[in-house]
């Protein structure tokens, strides 16, 4: 793989850009690979990168349905954040914001993490304690954040209505080293560093069973032909159920639509991510000058990557009563993405019933600031069977009632 | 939009008047079950790709909750029927296999 660099970039600019190579290459399947990760999303190609710096295991293939970034990893809002209250979850969520700082130097791909803060209103009272609870959990937890009034929110973000009709702003949990990146680059940077270390990404191959022998599995049909492996990863959010029932498991796991929107570009005026999680809207501006919006799930079962559009009237009436200034932009683009949302509303990264089987998913609306600490800590689970940040996430937490709450305590998703 | 119609009242309700309550016809446990049937009842879904039982309440209707039967590949709505049944009645089902030959329920 030829280095990205100043230099390369002056060398292709005296050659009219005719040696940039391709990023990795599209191989045809092996008949058999040690390991095999379904789903090339952020959280798959993490694990397979992963598997290969930190346990030298890179006989390895990604199986992508479509191509790889498509799902939610190239759907998303891009907030990176790790300010949750529950210790595993701190843990999990900082190793990765962490690896993000560094991520474009060791990817050697700029994937624009951009640690400009993020700030998370709160609008009523029972808001102000919850996150004066999550600041001193962090500061335990070895997470920097801190509690800010309404004065320093209005300074960080001006064009913030503080005294909004009806929830005024009282204040904010703020975490300065949160942010955003680029999600595209995410997907194409580790698909680029596995294909250098000689991995396989297999992209239009839908995996269509899965094979055991004696309780232990034995490799995946796909409409590419069979491939046998050692140990399989499913890592496929939303389709996550669909492919435990071919492996003969069920998970806890629920699939709706969360949806996103863009508007026109326009000069710079906000450069936080603000979250306002009682009147449900979160917004940030993109490079290109977009403001980027989002809100809450749609509430029913949903393949169909198609949300409500009264959501989308709820996510925008809140964000004008925050911003009174977006309510003469345009919108320009509008999608959705299946999440898959479990019971705690905290992801699984787990062994499975069937031996060799692992499974990553249940990040729901808020697994792209994870992508790198769950790929470093699904690659131990499956390299070695146990690891200290995933063992907290298995799936038998619900049978024996081991929730990590979330849903309760961060009371937001993203 | 979605519109399913309310069996108690009749009207035609659109999804803005209506809440979405999950699957529909799950076995309750309680105390005296095993720890795998008490997990299965409070966490354990069957979230098909395809056709979906499941409740609703017409929140800002009549208030009451009923059943529905609906694709979660493409939205269509197959029927809906009363919350006091514990199978989904031959005639939804029907409605069902008439559109979707082949179709086996789950579970
Ligand atoms: C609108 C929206 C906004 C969001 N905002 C944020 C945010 O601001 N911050 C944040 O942290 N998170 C956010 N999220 C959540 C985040 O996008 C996801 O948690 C994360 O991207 C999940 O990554 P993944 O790799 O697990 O899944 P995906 O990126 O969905 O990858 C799974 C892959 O598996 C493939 N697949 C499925 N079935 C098969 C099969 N049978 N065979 C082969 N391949 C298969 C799919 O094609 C897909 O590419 C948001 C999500 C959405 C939808
Ligand atoms: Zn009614």
């Amino acid at each position: 793989m030829r280095r990205y660099s100043v230099f390369a970039i002056a060398r292709e600019a005296m050659r009219h850009h005719l040696g940039w190579e391709r990023a990795w290459a599209s191989p045809e399947p092996k008949k058999r690979y040690d390991v095999i990760i379904v789903g090339a999303g952020g959280h798959g190609l993490a694990t397979a990168y992963w598997l290969g710096k930190n346990h030298g295991i890179t006989n390895v293939a990604v199986i992508e349905k479509g191509w790889l970034g498509g799902g939610n990893t190239g759907r998303n809002t891009t907030i990176i954040r790790s300010n949750y209250l529950q210790d595993p979850s701190a843990a999990i969520y900082e190793k990765a914001r962490s690896l993000y700082e560094t991520m474009s130097q060791d990817l050697n791909y700029n994937v624009m993490f951009s640690p400009r803060g993020v700030m998370m209103l709160a609008q009523t009272q029972h808001e102000v304690r919850g996150y004066l609870r999550t600041a001193h959990a962090n500061a335990l937890q070895g997470v920097t954040t801190e509690f800010i009034g309404p004065e320093r929110v209005k300074e960080l973000c001006p064009i913030i209505n503080i005294d909004g009709p009806r929830y005024p702003v009282l204040g904010a949990l703020w975490q300065a080293r949160a942010g955003t990146a680029r999600h595209d680059a995410v997907a194409w940077g580790y698909a680029r560093a596995c294909s250098d270390m000689g991995m396989d990404i297999i992209q239009q191959c839908e995996v269509t069973g899965i094979r055991r022998e004696g309780g232990r599995v034995a490799g995946i049909d796909t409409t590419k032909g069979a491939i046998d492996c050692d140990k399989l990863g499913l890592v496929v959010a939303g389709h996550s159920g669909h492919l435990a029932e071919m492996a003969g498991f069920r998970l806890p796991i629920e699939s709706v639509a969360l949806q996103a929107l863009v508007s026109e570009p326009i000069k710079p005026c906000m450069d936080v991510v603000v979250m306002a999680n009682t009147v449900h809207g979160y917004m940030s501006q993109s490079d290109k000058g977009e403001m980027v919006i989002g809100g809450g799930a749609d509430g029913f079962n949903n393949y169909t990557q198609r949300g409500s559009f009264h959501h989308v009237q709820e996510t925008v009436r809140a964000l004008v009563e925050t911003f009174p200034m977006v309510s003469r932009l345009k919108m320009l683009r509008w999608w959705g993405g299946i999440v898959d949302m479990t019971g705690d509303r905290s992801p699984i990264l787990s062994k499975t019933p069937v031996d060799g089987v692992f499974v990553n998913c249940g990040w729901g609306t808020g697994g792209f600031k994870a992508i790198p600490g769950s790929g470093w800590a699904m690659a131990e689970l499956m390299a070695k069977g146990t690891s200290p940040l995933a063992d907290p996430f298995s799936m038998t937490r619900f049978r024996e009632g081991r929730f990590i709450d979330e849903s309760v305590a961060a009371g937001v998703a993203h | 939009m979605l519109t399913f119609e309310c069996p108690y009242c009749g009207v035609q309700a659109d999804e803005t008047e209506l809440s979405p309550g999950g699957e529909a016809h799950l076995t309750r446990h309680g105390p005296e079950s095993s720890d795998e049937a008490f997990e299965g009842y409070l966490f354990l879904r069957e979230n098909p790709r395809g056709v979906h039982f499941e409740r609703w309440r017409h929140s800002f209707g009549c208030g009451k909750w009923f059943l529905a039967a609906r694709c979660t590949m493409t939205l269509e709505v197959f029927g809906t029927y009363a919350a006091q049944t514990t199978e989904p009645p031959q005639d939804i089902l029907d409605k069902i296999t008439g559109r979707r030959p082949g179709w086996r329920r789950l579970g």
